[in-house]
Order: C-alpha cells, then structure tokens, then sequence
C-alpha cells in the first residue's frame, strides 16, 4: 500500500517537532502549567499540538487556489491518524535512542524526567505505546476535522479556543470575577480549569457562538462600513475607551503591571511604527531613543544624579526630555539620511549600541552612573498623589494617556501631507524626491517624531521602576519592538497594539515576564518562531494597513482585479471593432 | 527668453559618454520632441535636467536661474516636473493620493498643523483634495469617479502612464518632461494622448519636452525636433527638416553598404 505523500511529508515533521519540544526541556516546563486540572497540562497540549496540526495539514493535501476546496474527501481521520501514528513512533523512537546515553552534557533536558512526562509517568515501555495511541487519536482527530462540515469545524476551534483562553488567562479571570465562590468553581485549587467547568465554557462557546455568528458578522461589516465620524463609529470607539477605564481597576497588581509593560511596548511600537511602518526606515537602533527619555528624566528627577541633580518634578523633566530625544533623532539621523535599506538596518544598529556603550564607558560614568545606574528617580506626581512602579493599578492610566497621545499623533500623521510623502518615499525613494519631496526632511521629521514618542516611554519607565541600568537598553529591546509591530502588522496602529498584547503581555517582554511565566525560558524561541511563521504565511502582520497588505498581496488583488473585469475588456474590444 | 537654456552639457558614465556637449533651449509655450535611437542619452539628458544626475559640465538655465547640481526636489520646485519611461507611480497608494502627493512642494503644512488639526490645515487638505481631483478631470473619465480610490497598482497600462502625467502636473511646473508617453499604449489611446498633450499646452499653458519614438506622434504634437545619437545632437528642425536629414536616417538606419569608402 503506498502512504499518502502528504502523511510522508508531514508524519516525521511532526514527530521532530515533538522530538524538539522534548529535547530543549519545553514539554517539561510547560507540564507545570495545569489547563484542565487534572487531565490535561499546557505541557501536553505543546505535545500533542503537532500531530495534530500536521493531521489536519496532511487531510487538507495539495491547495489547490484556483479551485474551490474540496472539502469531504474521505479518508481525512486516516490520515491524519497515519501522521499522528508516524509522529508517535518518530517520538518514541527518539526516546528509546536517546534512553542509553548520558548527555546532560550537552542537553542537560534529555533525561529521565523528560522520558517520564513523555511517558505519561507509566514508564518507558508501556507510556510508549500510550504516547504513540494518543498521538494516533489526537492526529486522527486532526485530520477528521477537516473533513468535518463547517459547523462543526468552527465549533470545535471556538469551544477550543475559549477554553484555553480562560485556562491561559485565569490570573485575568479570576482577578475579575474575584468571588471566591466563583472562582472555586472554575478553578481548581492548584490552577487550571476544572474539568467541569472546561466542559461547560466549550458547550457554551460552541452554542452561542453558533448561535449568534451570523449576527455578529453582520454587526462587524456593519461597523466596517460605518463612516468615521457616524454615530455607530463614535459610540464603539466610546466603549472601548470606557472598557479601557475599567478594567486596571478589575484586575490586580500583576495584571497590572503587565498591562504597564505592554502599553509601555505599544508606545515605543507606535513610535518605531512610524519610522519603520510609514517612512520606511529601518531603524534596529530605537532602544537608543528610548534609553534617552529613561537616562534623560533619571538624571533630571533624581537626587542622587551623580553630578547634575537637579531633582525636577517628572511634569517639567518631560518637556525637556523630549527635546533631548529630538536632538537625538537628529544626531541618529543626519548621518543616515543619505543610506537605504540594509545600509541603514546596520547603522542604526551600531548607533543603538553606542549609546548603550557610551553609558557604559569611563567617560560618562561621572554624569550617568556607567554599570551603577541611576536610583532613586521618584515617581510622576498627579495632584496630591505621587504614583510609582509601586501602585501599578494608577500608573497604568497615565502610560495609556501617553498612548493615546501617540495613537493620536501617528494616525493625524499618517493622512495628513507629511504622511503621504512619507508613503512615497516607502514606495520609491527617487520618484518621491523628483515629484517634490525633500527626502532630508520627511526622514528627519519622521526620525524625530519616532524619538519623541520613545522618550515618552523612557520617562514613563524611568519613573515606573525607579532606577536606570544601562542593560535595560540592549539590542535585544530593539529587536523585540520591531517584532511586535512586524508581527501586529506594520503601518496599523491597532496592529501594535494587537501585537504588542500578545507578545509582551503573554510571552512576556525581553527583560520583562508575561501572563505566561512558563514561557520565560522558551520566549526567544517561540518569538522567532511566530516570526518565522508571520513571515510566511502573513507578511502584512495581523491587523494590517490597508496600503501595506495591499504592498504584499498587490499581485493577487491585480490579479482578482482583472478576473473580475474580464468582461469589461471585451466590450472594449468589441467596441473598438466597431468604431 | 528661453525657459530653458542648456549649454554643453556633459555626462559620462564610466567609459560611456552618455551626453557630449548637448545644447538646448525651449521657449515658453513651446513643445519640443527629443528623438534618437536606443542608448542616444534621451533618458540621461531628462535625468540630468530633472537632477537626478548631475551633470560633469555644462550649465542648466531654468527660467533665469542655474539649475545644474541642484537636487530633484529642488528643481521639481522651481518648476520642471517630469515622467518616466518605465512609469513609477507609487502603486500602493490610490490614484487620488497619488496626485495629492504630487502637491507636496506646494503646499507647507507639517507635522504641527496635523497633530493640532489647525485650520490651516484642513483648509490645506480640502485644497489639496479638489485640486488633484481636479487634475484627475483633466482625462475625462479614464480616471475619474470610482478609480479614484482605487490603488494604482491596478491601472491599466495606460491609465498608469495618464496617472503618472497627472502626478507630475499636481507639482504646478512651467516645464513638463514627458519620456515616451505613449509607449505600450494602442492606436486609438495613442491619438487620445497626443490630443491631450496638445492640451497641455493650450488649457494649461505648459511647456512640454517629449521624448518618443512614435513619429505619428512627433509629427503632430511638435514644433521641434531634435535628434540625439550617442550623446550629441546631431539635428535640431521642424518635423519636415528632420525626417528627410541624412544624419538623422543613417542614425536610426545605418550607413548604406560601401558609404565608408567615400
């Protein structure tokens, strides 16, 4: 009997993925993380993920984009299940070959305990079939749900999708509901849902969701093709405002503080997404701005600045940070202005590290601490109060001031006249300069505006933590925020801010935890993994702009253009042979 | 005195010299035809008049000011606007925005103006808006209406070239350079388009430069021709004059067989 060439393909790629996620320690750490106690750990779902993911890719076979998807081609359970029995035994495979060997030398995750979990705690022999029948359902199950009719399909993704959502966010959750009573129920002891409760939010996300799709899909085109400015528009953007209000005060001081983190990351988003997104610049050195609105408002705030302190209050230390920071981004820009694509990745990246080294250095150590830092920067007095790092639950209002601030300042510039000659220096650098546009310019405004934003951020963080390192601003900060806008979808400001929650406030930032502290160890890696996937399958981002998804997919959107008024052609034809 | 005054103008590239001594000169309401075959310098000469390449020597007189040197915004300013022979448009902006654009160097509004919403501003915007809306209605309906939000990217060939004549003519030049307008276009969009340039003239008072190697086309719209092979310009005179001049036939055709001996 010959194998299916899809299930050759994708059966020992699933099990290497498993093998992966096994070998680095993933599964493991994951299995700490309890989902639906007791049945069902995040460890095993990064297990059994792959089978699968691939089962439902091997059922699905060749895409086929000219056609309409055959849908119910038979036999889509059995091959997802050979994928799933494939993987299994790739796994099993791996274990019993890696079992004899001591090599905690050089993947110190290869041990014991990994065999374990991977065993179901029954034991090489035994838990080796187990892995291997499981994985043959879950593969199985994979593939069946390809096959399966449309209702079914999006019912089983939804009820899925809700219950990890409310096992993912259960800090979130419960800080919100926060009756104990409630949470009891929902909750088991040692976190993670409890099973009933998991079976009740599937039954629920499944009926409603089934229920109310069709209504809710008219109510989002209808709130698409709302005109800004109607009332509709108005009172969706006035309840997410007001949602935006209430909930610090709903969630507890962790949530908060990771709400602070990715507002923070949102804004520097916000800022990169202009030099980036709009103008087209790519700039891998923006910690550099961001470190002079941190180093600028410690120096300016607190008293033990170690040789100018003037101790000035947050409010009036900001006007002149900014200042700082646009001289900055004139200072990063004059010498680039002349420098396109890859050139200017480079040096940029090199000003980002000098700022950082220049920090560092013997130098500057007088004014700005070199390796000690800067203590003591007190926090941003509001009236009476004086709000902290330590009270995250206010704090959190006044970084989402300073988003809206940049939210508002990115949108009015992306549909004014700077913005449209920023677009066409993006798309054609020599056209724009010959139509009349003074490259210089746009770029230093567009470096300049970036900056302000940034040091926006770095006077909110300063004041957040209270003290300065310069190991807070190392390239790694860089690279994480043109991830989040890359990711959330370049030139979108909803995209940032998508981007920047699901990175920073799940995964957690690059000096900071997210809601997923299991993920730490891994970040980086799932961070270049979702990159790699991005990159691929979705270049535009996930809420892209309209003008950069139409840069990525202008072929097919020709392309459908002109299937579409094939028959307009025609007439022109028939009209030309007529006259 | 000509809006435009070119003497000796010199370009090398590498061991190529791509425009060798040219002279130059175009009146006010004049529409002037640049021919020669491939690789004549045609596309170098709209190059370094336009600043995208700055001459070796030679001088550039623009309506009493020297020009050579100077960068392309800054010429585009002073008033010579121009297309491209492989029509740049920015493709993923829409039609509209793509002549809005157009306007950049003659409007003044910065960031301020748009974070603060200030009168000015919007004022700024509605013009810009009307204008290139305006200038749009300039081709009739080829791009009126519906295209105007549509990204330009899905032009046709020949709205493309339309558009990108109606980008250049948003920059309010004195002086247009048009490089092979009609290339890849049809018969019958070809004659819509020499009529339309003839309009340049006549409802916008444009001065038009026009590189093209369609002579039907050189025939109607011009008052001059003048010929460039490798570099030099070999013939400069009415349509008439030019087509029957020997330099210019063996410059497209080759010397006749044995010529050489003579």
């Amino acid at each position: 009997m010959s194998i299916d060439r899809y299930v050759r393909k994708w059966g020992p790629v699933a099990g290497l993925v498993m093998s992966f996620m096994a070998a680095i320690g993933m599964i493991r750490s994951f299995d700490g993380r309890m989902m639906i106690n007791p049945v069902l750990s995040l460890g095993y779902i990064a297990l059994l993920l792959p089978p699968a993911v691939f089962g439902y890719l091997a059922a699905r076979g060749e895409v086929n984009v000219l056609e309409e998807q055959e849908r119910d081609v038979p036999g889509g359970a059995v091959k997802g299940a050979m994928v799933g029995l494939i993987a299994g035994l790739v796994t099993v495979v791996f274990m019993l070959v890696t079992a004899p060997f001591d090599l905690s030398g050089f993947f110190p995750n290869i041990n014991d305990a990994m065999v374990d979990v991977m065993t179901f705690h029954q034991g090489l022999g035994l838990g080796s079939l187990i892995l291997i029948a499981v994985s043959t359902a879950v593969g199985a199950m994979g593939g069946a749900l390809h096959g399966a009719s449309e209702v079914v399909r999006a019912g089983v993704l939804r009820s899925l999708g809700w219950v990890m959502l409310f096992a993912l966010f259960e800090l979130v959750v419960t800080d919100i509901i926060d009756v104990r009573a409630i949470v009891r129920f929902i909750y088991a002891a040692g976190g993670g849902l409890q099973l009933w409760s998991a079976l009740i939010i599937a039954a629920l996300a499944w009926w409603l969701g089934g229920r109310y799709a069709g209504r809710r899909a008219e109510f989002s085109d209808m709130a698409k093709a709302s005109e800004a400015g109607s009332r509709l528009r108005y009172s969706l953007i006035g309840i997410g405002i007001l949602l935006l209000i209430i909930l610090p005060m709903l969630v507890g001081g962790i949530v908060n503080e990771l709400l602070i983190n990715v507002a923070l990351f949102i804004l520097m988003g916000l800022g990169l997404n202009i030099v980036v997104g709009q103008a087209g610049l790519l700039d891998l050195g923006y910690v550099a701005f961001f470190a002079v609105g941190a180093y600028g408002t410690a120096v300016l705030t607190s008293p033990l600045s170690p040789t100018f302190a003037p101790a000035l209050n947050w409010w009036l230390a900001l006007p002149i940070v900014m200042i700082f920071a646009a001289i900055a981004g004139v200072l990063v820009g004059t010498p680039v202005i002349r420098m396109r694509g890859d050139y200017l990745a480079i040096v940029t990246l090199g000003f980002g590290e000098i700022v950082r080294l220049l920090l560092l250095s013997d130098w500057l150590t007088p004014y700005f601490g070199g390796a000690q830092g800067i203590t003591r920067i007190p926090g941003i007095t509001v009236g009476p109060l004086t709000i902290s790092g330590t009270s995250p639950e206010l704090f959190i209002y006044l970084t989402m001031i300073f988003v809206a601030i940049a939210a508002y300042i990115s949108y009015r510039a992306q549909n004014s006249r700077v913005g449209r000659a920023w677009a066409a220096m993006r798309e054609d650098e020599d056209v724009a300069e010959a139509i009349g546009i003074s490259t210089v310019k746009a770029k230093l405004v567009a470096f300049v505006t970036g900056a302000i934003i940034a040091s926006f951020a770095g006077a909110l963080f300063s004041a957040k933590v209270g003290t300065v390192f310069t190991n807070s601003f190392d390239v790694l900060v860089s690279i994480i925020i043109l991830v989040v806008v890359i990711v959330g979808g370049m030139g979108s400001i909803r995209g940032v801010a998508l981007g920047a929650l699901m990175l920073i406030g799940i995964l957690g930032g690059p000096k900071s935890q997210g809601l997923l502290t299991e993920f730490a160890e891994f970040k980086l890696l799932i961070y270049g993994a979702i990159l790699v996937f991005m990159m691929l399958k979705r270049p535009e981002g996930l809420l892209p702009s309209v003008r950069r998804s139409r840069e990525l997919h202008g072929a097919e959107a020709e392309q459908d253009a002109w299937l579409d008024r094939r028959g307009d052609f025609v007439d022109e034809d028939a009209e030309e042979a007529i006259t | 005195m000509a809006l435009l005054d070119i003497r000796d103008l010199q370009k090398q590239f590498g061991g190529v010299q791509a425009l060798d001594g040219v002279d130059f000169h175009i009146d006010e309401g004049e529409i002037v035809s640049v021919i020669g075959p491939n690789g004549a310098g045609k596309t170098s000469f709209f190059n370094v008049i336009s600043g995208m390449f700055a001459p070796d020597s030679g001088t550039i007189v623009f309506d009493g000011d020297h020009v050579a040197g100077h960068l392309p915004n800054e010429i585009t300013e002073r008033g010579i606007a121009r297309t491209f022979q492989n029509v740049r448009l920015f493709p993923n902006l829409t039609v509209l925005e793509n002549v809005m654009v157009g306007q950049h160097c003659r409007t003044d509004q910065g960031m301020w103006g748009a974070i603060l919403q200030t009168k000015k501003q919007k004022a700024e915007e509605a013009r810009i808006e009307e204008n290139a809306k305006e200038i749009l209605s300039f081709f009739g309906t080829r791009l009126a209406g519906y295209r105007h939000d549509q990204p330009a990217f899905v032009l046709s060939y020949a709205n493309r070239r339309r558009l990108e004549i109606a980008r250049a003519m948003a920059t309010e030049p004195k002086l247009l350079l048009l490089d092979e307008p009609t290339a890849g276009m049809n018969p019958r969009e070809t004659i819509e388009l020499t009529e339309l340039i003839g309009k340049l003239r006549s409802e916008r008072g444009l001065t038009v430069v026009i590189i093209e190697h369609d002579m039907k086309v050189v025939r109607d719209v011009s008052d001059r021709v003048v010929v460039l092979d490798h570099g030099v310009k070999i013939a400069e005179g009415d349509y008439e004059t030019i087509s029957t001049n020997d330099d210019v036939i063996e410059a497209y055709l080759g010397r006749p067989q044995g010529a050489d001996d003579e």
